[in-house]
């Protein structure tokens, strides 16, 4: 069936809450109105208040009450409006969330997940585009995925909502309603933890993620170059594997997010890279990421993030090198 | 046009006064003889570990600690009053509500050795672990009573917070969570007047700390002698036994007699006469008054209860110290799954240390 990501996500979450009674969605707006990107579209009307639920506004709240009851047996799937305003969360997910199994030897632990809209490019107010994945990326105990299809953003909740540890789902804003893709229309399972060859080729290896996965397909495209892709899906547990297998392959490696480039997640992977694969590489790495700032003001954001063209000379300067 | 919108007050209960005498037409009716004998009994057991967690961290064989001395009534009388089915989330100072709850003792000076073995709680404890960052874990308490409502489990929540984390914005968060949503949890502000080095004025304006819970719309609020493991004990039932229509915040005035932790030395910063003045008001004291008025105590109950609590605390005690740890368990309990990054983690972690592998 055709489906656009906030069609899948809303076809996941309805599967997760039917097959599982001990699941809910809570959030802010996410009842009658369905959340403000319109993912938990009528759901309420189908599961009911009890089960739908619209919380105060308050994220530490939001975060810290879906953790209590994770730790009593329920699956709470916790909406967080935008990234950009769950670090008042942070708090309960870093504190706790992340390290309830640890510190108690897996005598407990907190199966719950949060779904936040993450990234820019849709000339939003401020505040509603930052790409914090590494902040929770760097949380062990964390499971941190982000999808860049329907297709994935369908499995990949359904394996969360699966799964025994704490989530952190990031839904790409510009990708919810970007293109459609035939979804199966029954619960499957993407797999955690393994990154996706999106295309492949011989000439070089393009790691990424999220927002740039279109605009680096397209770049490859139009540049008719032989690349294999790497769409990570899952940013932390790292698939190293994945990295590391196409890198020794092709010797050369642009890596390519929307998170700024300082302490990005880039600098992780280029690091594993070096450590384990530098003497195959026939190239020195290259990275293409957003500018070590906050994120700007609508009228400034195309010269802030990755474009074609910025991917583009990349490409080159790895090929030439 | 002006008219008024909200009105309010909140009361503070005694029952047992500072010489031992009761309130009878307060007095609960189930607290009879074997009830507070076994009440002193939890509250100078819980004595005993405090003074020997403290001597132990002076010997540099367990690591920074907070007594409770001086909060027993508070601590005991809630435990006490907890049904088996109820839980507890705790911060860090709740040593008397995990020794009555049952907590196994070698567990609990496990966990202040710096062992996280010693957060492995017995099903039967029902109960939490320590949470240290002040006052996160009373959301966690709000949705912990919100499931136990919605997998239809008869069971109400009892968590603390110290008169320092109430000034936090989790602590109103999460009341106004379970104020909305009407949840099974009591929620005890444990006022024992300093937050490390800062009085109980100085934290907040407020008159008292249980009005907290008039702004989330809670409508069961009292103030209570936190010294008064009577008071406490009814309190705590009361909000028990209504908690499926909704929460309970219950400030207990106490006194913490003691350091913050052993990393500060209180004499830098309150005086010894307000000390002296709280140990006029000492939990066990007045209770042991209360037991020889009424014919519960005698000098062999005394020496037995101190002879049972030396040697639980030391057969506890040898049996943490007997505990051999594997430095794998840290890298094995990350996630409920292996990760083959965090392996290689390991894997290079065991190359170069086998001091501590057996």
């Amino acid at each position: 069936m055709l489906m656009n990501m906030v069609g899948a996500l809303n076809n996941a979450l309805s599967q997760i809450l039917a097959e599982n009674p001990n699941a809910i969605i809570m959030g802010e707006d996410v009842g009658k109105d369905g959340g403000v990107f319109r993912v938990t579209d009528g759901l309420q009307a189908k599961f009911g208040p009890g089960r739908v639920m619209d919380t105060p506004l308050a994220e530490s709240m939001i975060i810290g009450t879906a953790i209590g009851m994770a730790l009593s047996g329920m699956r709470p799937i916790a909406e967080v409006q935008f990234a950009g305003f769950m670090y008042m969360g942070y708090d309960q997910i870093v504190n706790h969330a992340a390290r309830y199994r640890s510190r108690t030897r897996s005598a407990m632990s907190v199966p719950m997940i949060v779904r936040t809209p993450i990234s820019g490019g849709v000339r939003t107010l401020e505040h509603h585009s930052d790409s914090p994945e590494t902040l929770y990326a760097h949380i062990g105990g964390l499971v941190v995925l982000e999808p860049s299809t329907p297709y994935d953003a369908k499995g990949l909740l359904i394996a969360a909502a699966h799964g025994n540890d704490p989530v952190i789902f990031l839904e790409p804003t510009k990708l919810y309603r970007l293109f459609k893709q035939d979804v199966p229309e029954e619960m499957y399972e993407v797999p955690i933890g393994k990154a996706n060859l999106v295309a492949q080729g011989e000439s070089l290896t393009i790691v990424t993620h999220g927002t740039m996965v279109p605009m680096v397909k397209s770049v490859v495209e139009k540049k008719k170059v032989s690349a294999d892709i790497i769409d990570l899906r899952t940013i932390s547990p790292l698939d190293e594997q994945a990295i590391l297998d196409s890198a020794k392959k092709t010797g050369r490696v642009v890596i390519v997010h929307e998170a700024p480039l300082s302490f990005g997640p880039g600098a992780e992977i280029a690091a594993r890279i070096a450590e384990k694969a530098i003497f195959e590489l026939q190239a020195p790495i290259v990275r293409v990421a957003s500018g070590s700032f906050p994120y700007p003001f609508p009228a400034y954001e195309t010269y802030y993030m990755p474009n074609e063209q910025r991917i583009g000379k990349a490409i080159d300067k790895v090929l030439q090198a | 046009m002006i008219k008024k919108v909200y009105e309010g007050s909140i009361n503070y209960m005694q029952i047992l006064d500072e010489n031992g005498v009761v309130d009878k037409s307060l007095m609960p009716k189930e607290i009879t003889g074997p009830l507070v004998i076994g009440m002193y009994r939890n509250m100078s057991l819980t004595r005993a570990v405090d003074s020997k967690v403290l001597s132990l961290q002076r010997q540099g064989r367990s690591y920074t600690y907070g007594p409770c001395i001086g909060e027993e009534a508070t601590q005991i009388g809630s435990a006490m009053a907890m049904r088996k089915q109820d839980i507890f989330v705790p911060n860090f100072r709740q040593h008397g509500v995990f020794i009555t709850r049952g907590m196994p003792l070698d567990r609990f000076f496990l966990y202040w050795k710096g062992y996280e073995d010693g957060n492995v709680i017995p099903k039967g404890v029902n109960g939490y672990p320590v949470i240290i960052p002040v006052s996160s874990q009373l959301p966690h308490a709000a949705g912990i009573a919100f499931a136990q409502r919605y997998m239809k489990r008869d069971s109400a929540v009892v968590t603390y917070v110290g008169d320092g984390g109430s000034s936090e914005g989790d602590t109103y968060e999460a009341m106004n969570f379970a104020g909305l949503f009407k949840v099974p949890c009591v929620f005890i502000i444990e006022n024992n007047q300093w937050a490390i080095s800062v009085p109980r004025k100085n934290q907040t304006a407020a008159e008292t700390l249980a009005q907290k819970g008039v702004a989330a719309g809670i409508k069961n609020i009292l103030q209570v002698d936190g010294n008064d493991v009577f008071a406490v004990y009814k309190a705590v039932s009361d909000a028990i036994a209504a908690s499926s229509g909704g929460p309970t915040v219950i400030e207990c005035v106490t006194y913490r007699m003691s350091m913050h932790t052993t990393s500060d030395d209180p004499t830098k910063y309150r005086e010894q006469s307000e000390v002296d003045m709280w140990k006029q008001r000492d939990p066990l004291e007045r209770l042991r008054k209360y037991m020889a008025a009424n014919g519960l105590w005698n000098d062999n109950l005394q020496k037995e209860m101190e002879e049972q609590n030396i040697k639980v605390v030391d057969d506890a005690v040898e049996k943490a110290e007997a505990f051999k740890l594997d430095p794998r368990s840290m890298y094995q309990n990350v996630y409920s799954f292996m990760p083959q990054t965090l392996q290689e983690e390991m894997d290079e972690m065991l190359e170069s240390s086998t001091a501590h592998t057996e």
